[in-house]
């Protein structure tokens, strides 16, 4: 057994578009997904997720660079060679034949005894709760159902890899929770590796051992979901995922993984946690989450900030508020700890705050 | 409900296309049972009778009573001869069209390739031409063709190559491709390429996944197509006219040589026999077209 369950070196992909232009979908991608890693390649639309997924399933050839799975190198090996699986975002059920029929069909294709494709697809169906529905046609299920049914298609094979392109899109939003916690125990069950396409932030947090965030063909950063939130590389990925407060400085000073940086519009210098290829003179970004703003109500520490709130928002377990300081809008999010319904309690448009940007909640990113 | 379907002018227009379309049908069916030879006006249906009885052009009972042209048609060898031709054709260039005509569609949806377009509408432009200019042209090709091909081999007497069945079936194949493959391209419309993939994914290879997952989800339409591709076949006029050759008579040359002396009810009879094989097969179209992939 190789390192890697699934690599991608240097991995290119350009389209000829249909006007005659060349574009490049995936540009110079690297990814080392291991084994029974829960793997998800999150994006806006467009970024180049479903193409190389196409790659790895063998679907589309890369340009430049290579696809290897288990190690081996791919090369030009067509689909129906390569040891992984996929389920399609639009299920693709066979329609003309029936549930057991559409399980069957990957064991039949491997020449598996009858006997044998009976029990196996029993327990591939009982796996994602379809015991009972054999006989059905895709076109008689829910949606709900049709996904499980391709699931079992593809786990069925036990594949080294299973690649699922957005397999929950189809959903509403309370199946779609659902069948995220379902499908991920089933991933710690049968311990295969999960190459998840998404475009939904929370569904990739919620769901991945780790995640790639790709933009305009390029991945921008790899890591867990808690590194992905609390140490984005750069503004994209501080911007895609959850969301972030930006504010515009320069960087004066350096020591360890910590800077200051001198923002012009409130005249003074505060410190952060230094982003990645941060250089001393150069533009950069504070950014924090709006959630690690400390609000008090009148200035204890000696680095608050003072500010006056423009709108409040309240959306059950948080109050949203938005505030000006100094010629900046920044958005809050407070945590409704206190059960009340007095007015008092809450925050009011017009009221002057004071806002307290600890440095462990601040990081300094790179201005491109 | 909708407003239109209780206009009267909406229900009158209906009657009338209903009307203009299907009484001559019933008529022509009416009078396959007449009396009358010369079949001029209704004489009434015919008795049953030991022998045939016939007093001027009136038939007074007949062994086959009401269906004594039925019967008549049944003993005329050039009926059946012309039958047998008509069905022959019809069989192997309805088998030969779909085919191409089926492969063509299925290349025309997936592949790029240069003169993409212009294949696409040469599809087009044998249905609109009209089929007199489409005959007249395929004659001139066989005989040119022929002639050449006659000289060059040295063939002379009866081993000369010239018109027959095979020109019939050649020329009725050349038709009827555009139309399957039309028919076969609507059903292929929005035919998702992710079934294939899929079955690929699965561990089929391109044959499999044709046979397997490909052809019963288009099976509907390529049906169809053959089916059209074979009414067409059966009751062309105008191409068969121009590309036959002795011992070649099809049906409709037959009537039209008929026409030329007397209508008897056995035309009569012959054109409802044929009446009800064509409906059977729109019948059967309709309800491919109608079944969900
Ligand atoms: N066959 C193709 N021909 C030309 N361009 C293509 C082709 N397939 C994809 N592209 C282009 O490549 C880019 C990436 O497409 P891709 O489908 O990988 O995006 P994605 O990240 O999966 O987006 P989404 O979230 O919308 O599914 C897009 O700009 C798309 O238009
Ligand atoms: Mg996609």
């Amino acid at each position: 057994m190789s390192e890697f369950a699934v690599e991608l070196r240097n991995v290119v992909k350009r389209f000829i578009t249909p006007e005659g232009h060349e574009m490049v979908a995936v540009d110079h991608v690297n990814l080392q997904i291991r084994h029974g890693e829960f793997f998800s390649l999150l994006g806006p639309s467009g970024c180049g997720k479903t193409t190389s997924l196409r790659m790895i399933a063998g679907f589309e050839l890369p340009s430049e660079g290579e696809v290897l799975i288990d190690g081996q190198p791919q090369g030009k090996k067509p689909p129906y060679m390569r040891p992984v699986n996929t389920v399609f975002q639009n299920y693709a059920l066979f329609q003309h034949m029936t549930v057991f029929e559409n399980v069957a069909f990957g064991l039949e294709m491997e020449k598996v005894p009858k006997e044998e494709i009976r029990r196996r697809v029993g327990e591939a169906l009982e796996m994602v709760k379809l015991s009972g529905m054999e006989r059905r046609r895709p076109r008689q299920l829910s949606g709900g159902q049709q996904q499980r049914v391709a699931l079992a298609r593809a786990l069925v094979k036990r594949p080294k890899v299973l690649l699922l392109d957005e397999p929950l899109g189809a959903l509403d939003l309370k199946l779609r929770k659902e069948m995220q916690l379902e499908l991920k125990a089933l991933q710690k069950e049968v311990g295969i590796t999960f190459i998840f396409v998404t475009h939904d932030q929370e569904e990739a947090l919620t769901m991945s051992d780790r995640i790639a965030v790709m933009n305009q063909g390029k991945v921008l950063q790899i890591g867990s979901p808690m590194e992905i939130y609390e140490r984005p590389n750069n503004r994209f990925v501080a911007d895609f995922i959850g969301e972030t407060n930006f504010v515009e400085g320069e960087v004066r000073s350096m020591e360890g993984e910590w800077a200051q940086i001198y923002i012009p519009a409130w005249g003074r210098e505060l410190s952060g946690r230094a982003g990645p290829g941060l250089q001393v003179g150069q533009k950069a970004w504070l950014s924090i989450r709006p959630e690690k703003i400390r609000l008090l109500d009148e200035p204890r520490v000696n680095e608050s900030i003072q500010g006056r709130i423009l709108d409040v928002s309240y959306v059950g377990a948080d109050t949203r508020l938005f505030l000006e300081v100094s010629g900046v809008r920044l958005k809050v999010w407070e945590q409704n700890r206190l059960s009340s319904l007095e007015a008092t309690h809450f925050y009011r448009a017009g009221d002057a705050v004071y806002l307290a940007l600890f440095r462990e909640n601040v990081l300094i990113l790179r201005r491109e | 409900m909708n407003p239109y379907q209780r206009s009267w002018f909406v229900r009158l227009a209906t009657i009338l296309v209903y009307f203009f379309l299907y009484a001559p049908i019933v008529i022509l069916i009416l009078f396959a049972f007449n009396a009358s030879r010369t079949n001029i006006t209704f004489q009434g249906f015919i008795p049953y009778g030991e022998r045939l009885v016939m007093e001027g052009s009136l038939v007074r009972a007949s062994p086959c009573g009401p269906f004594h042209w039925f019967c008549e048609l049944a003993k005329n060898r050039e009926v059946t001869h012309a039958a047998r031709n008509t069905l022959s054709i019809a069989f192997t260039s309805t088998l030969i069209s779909t085919i191409i005509g089926t492969m063509a569609a299925l290349a025309l949806q997936r592949y790029e390739f240069r003169l993409k377009t212009f294949s696409q509408i040469s599809l087009y432009i044998p249905i609109v031409i009209p089929e007199i200019v489409m005959g007249i042209g395929i004659l001139v090709l066989f005989t040119q063709l022929f002639s050449l091909l006659n000289s060059l081999l040295g063939l002379s007497g009866d081993a000369r190559l010239g018109l027959g069945l095979g020109t019939v079936t050649a020329s009725h194949i050349a038709f009827s491709i555009p139309f399957v493959t039309l028919v076969v391209q609507a059903r292929l419309h929005g035919f998702d390429k992710s079934y294939e993939e899929a079955a690929m994914d699965l561990g089929a290879n391109e044959w499999v996944t044709f046979w397997r997952v490909t052809f019963p989800m288009i099976l509907p339409g390529v049906l169809s197509g053959a089916l059209l591709a074979f009414t067409l076949s059966l009751d062309d006029f105008v191409i068969t006219f121009f590309t036959t050759g002795p011992g070649a008579t099809t049906l409709p040359i037959y009537v039209y040589g008929l026409l030329r002396r007397i209508i008897t009810p056995q035309v009569n009879a012959l054109s409802a026999l044929w009446v009800s094989v064509v409906f059977l097969a729109v019948l059967a179209i309709q309800r491919l077209e109608n079944r969900q992939v």
